[in-house]
């Protein structure tokens, strides 16, 4: 049996906002439109209705239709009460990790639940902004586990995003790994490699923030080289993962200038990856007075 | 005694009988003696096994020397398996099936890396064996035939005693594994094919950690476990007496009730099942209702999951068992109802009932009162039905698919 939480339980016997919604043709300043991810032959499917106010770009109402196990149907509710309200840049923000905080925690190997979670609203927003989601998740091209289909991009994604260590994580999180078990391999090489460049990544922080202690402000170098690290170990993985790349530009007192690539250039959540995930990484490991701007 | 639940769940363990819990008890106080001491007071314990051995014989249609007390199930599987190669150590080939317990399986993928050959048997959708690929697997190499009696998801019987005959024709050991089969289905083994069957005292109302292999007379047998002269040597270890005397026990309770029970069960597992596919749509039997356990119904509920439905069913103090993947410890439903080639629909959503002696009528009347809601509930939620199955099954065009890889397996 497996270990629930109260609330899982109390969402699955009682799940909030189940259902679908009904388009309204009259009302032409909302949108309806749904994301879906799974399938039957994985064993869990979600279907993420999605209303949005098309002024605001908010999210006005959301409803699910889950086949899946206990922890599936309450993840998915969970998530429906996470977004409600939220703007779509908001909503994008949303991770795995916030729809298992909701519910009280999941069983490990549960975990892949609130991942299917995440990535429906995904699905169900850039079908909103009409980013095709198949260039969009699995352009890194390998396919690492084949009985599930999951791409070397989205392993390294979850990796990154839920700081995990082995091979049995990850299986639990997007379940690669978890049917002939030949993928297993791969998925140690990609740990070793996140974790090399984690490692690397600690190293230069760590040196240049003794140097900080010292020597007080940075020096436009030591600065540089700072964002340059942030950027290409914390940052990059994550947009590459989703098709896109960022390259810093120009640094100049505490604007920094960077040109994003690939599918973020033409991304409409451009703003919200500019604000959101660069200036607040490099704000909190370079400078609290950094501004990010893009050229 | 008190029943604090609904207990379909048979087939992975069954509740001891409180006649057996009460023969065992002196076992466990007063009567502490070791079976082997020469004295009185350790030589009454050794004649309580001898009248265990006895009536598990009796129950199996055997002779009490062909009746070794192991510790469970996979003991037994494990010291057969083994026996068998060492019966015949010039052989190298082992045929199974698809659908074993993953303590033959596991041993069997075990020995292929020490240089066996094994040949995995296919079942067909009602997970039936064909003895034409049986026939045709068979080699004068063939060391041994090992299949179970009757499996444990889908209650299916195995021909044995043909399986048996061709094994036979061909000198290979034959071993029935009737963890699943022993105290639900008459035995008879004097003058049968079968020349190694393991037992487990659990599904049997006897306690947990306790088995028996069946060696026939003449099997040139050779011990798992070496050690000291107990089981004549073949089976060394200090005897677990209180669960041997209990599952003695077991052993001749079932075979007082047995006729009985038989009908019983099978009554109300027909009642139950027909009732359930006649008031829900969209839902099937598994397994091969003319060749069944008469205790056991596995039924596949479509477009919902399986462990959706049995958190549900345990709301109302229910117990019952699924194949799907998110009950079987791994992200893969069961080997046994892949093995049989069935839609995925019907994988993730199957549910086991099993009864013993102990159901009653009204415990089937409260599964019958809330199966069909709660089915009804689980498939408002879901975004498949009917007609709408199309979707999903193309949003995600790399489907596990059942032959590209091993199977991994579940568990009872």
């Amino acid at each position: 049996m497996w270990d629930y939480t109260e609330k899982v339980l109390e969402l699955f016997h009682n799940p909030k906002n189940q259902g679908l919604i009904e388009k309204t043709l009259e009302n032409d300043s909302v949108a309806v439109v749904f994301g879906e991810v799974g399938s039957i032959a994985c064993g869990d499917a979600l279907r993420l209705h999605l209303k949005i106010q098309i002024a605001q770009d908010s999210i006005l109402d959301a409803r699910f239709q889950t086949f899946g196990c206990t922890s599936a149907i309450a993840s998915s509710s969970a998530l429906t009460e996470l977004i409600k309200g939220l703007t779509l840049d908001e909503a994008l923000k949303v991770t795995n990790q916030d729809i298992a905080e909701y519910l009280g925690g999941l069983p490990e190997a549960k975990m892949h639940c609130s991942v299917m979670g995440q990535e429906a609203l995904e699905a169900a927003i850039y079908k909103y902004r009409g980013i095709p989601l198949d260039s969009h998740e699995d352009d890194e091209g390998a396919l690492i586990c084949s009985c599930y289909g999951i791409s070397n991009s989205r392993i390294r994604r979850i990796i990154i995003e839920n700081e995990l260590t082995t091979t049995e994580q990850v299986t639990n999180y997007v379940k690669a790994g978890g049917g002939c078990g030949s993928c297993l391999v791969n998925i140690d090489d990609i740990l070793a490699s996140v974790l090399t460049e984690k490692e690397k990544n600690i190293e230069v922080v760590t040196e240049i923030a003794h140097q900080k202690d010292t020597t007080k402000p940075l020096t436009n170098l030591q600065k540089i080289t700072l964002i340059q690290q942030v950027l290409e170990q914390e940052i990059r993985p994550f947009l590459m993962a989703d098709g896109g790349d960022v390259e810093l530009y120009d640094v100049n007192g505490d604007q920094v200038l960077v040109s994003l690539k690939g599918a973020c250039d033409s991304c409409s959540s451009r703003n919200a990856t500019l604000k959101g995930a660069i200036e607040t990484r490099l704000r909190a490991k370079v400078s609290p007075y950094l501004i990010v701007e893009a050229v | 005694m008190m029943h604090t639940c609904i207990y379909l769940d048979n087939n992975a363990t069954t509740q001891p009988d409180p006649e057996v819990v009460v023969t065992m008890l002196p076992y466990l106080t007063d009567l502490y003696g070791n079976p082997s001491s020469m004295h009185t007071f350790g030589g009454q314990v050794g004649k309580a096994i001898q009248e265990a051995r006895e009536s598990v014989a009796t129950l199996l249609g055997a002779e009490p020397t062909e009746i070794i007390f192991t510790s469970c199930g996979t003991e037994g599987n494990n010291t057969a398996i083994r026996a068998a190669l060492a019966a015949q150590p010039e052989r190298n080939h082992i045929i199974t099936t698809q659908v074993e317990h993953p303590c033959v399986l596991n041993v069997c993928k075990q020995l292929e890396k020490q240089g066996y050959k094994v040949t995995y048997l296919s079942v067909n959708h009602q997970g039936q064996l064909d003895l034409m690929e049986l026939e045709a697997s068979l080699t004068g190499n063939t060391a041994l035939v090992s299949t179970m009696y009757a499996n444990n998801e889908t209650g299916t019987i195995f021909p044995i005693e043909n399986i048996g005959a061709l094994a036979k024709s061909y000198g290979a050991t034959f071993h029935v594994d009737a963890v699943q089969a022993v105290g639900k289905i008459p035995f008879s083994l004097k003058g049968s094919t079968i020349d190694l069957l393991t037992l487990s005292g659990h599904k049997l109302h006897a306690p947990k950690g306790v088995g028996s292999l069946y060696v026939k007379k003449g099997f040139r047998f050779r011990p798992f476990l070496l050690g000291g002269h107990q089981e004549r040597g073949r089976r060394a270890g200090t005897e677990n007496v209180a669960s041997i005397v209990g599952l003695g026990k077991a052993a001749e309770i079932e075979l007082q009730e047995m006729t009985k029970a038989i009908q019983r069960e099978a009554k109300m597992r027909d009642r139950l099942e027909k009732t359930l596919l006649a008031t829900i749509a969209d839902c099937e039997v598994n397994g091969d209702v003319k060749n069944r356990l008469p205790n056991t119904t596995n039924i596949g509920f479509k477009y919902v999951e399986g462990e959706a439905i049995l958190l549900s069913l345990d709301k109302y103090g229910i117990c019952a068992s699924s194949g799907s993947a998110c009950t079987s410890g791994s992200l893969e439903p069961s080997h046994i109802l892949q093995a049989m080639g069935l839609p995925y629909t019907i994988l993730h959503g199957s549910i086991r009932f099993s009864l013993s002696r102990y159901t009653t009528e009204r415990e089937i009347d409260k599964v019958l009162e809330v199966m069909p809601g709660i089915i009804q509930r689980l498939r408002d939620l879901s975004p498949f039905n009917s007609e709408d199955v199309t979707w999903l099954q193309t949003v995600n065009s790399n489907q596990p698919s059942v032959n590209s890889k091993q199977l991994p397996v579940t568990s009872e």
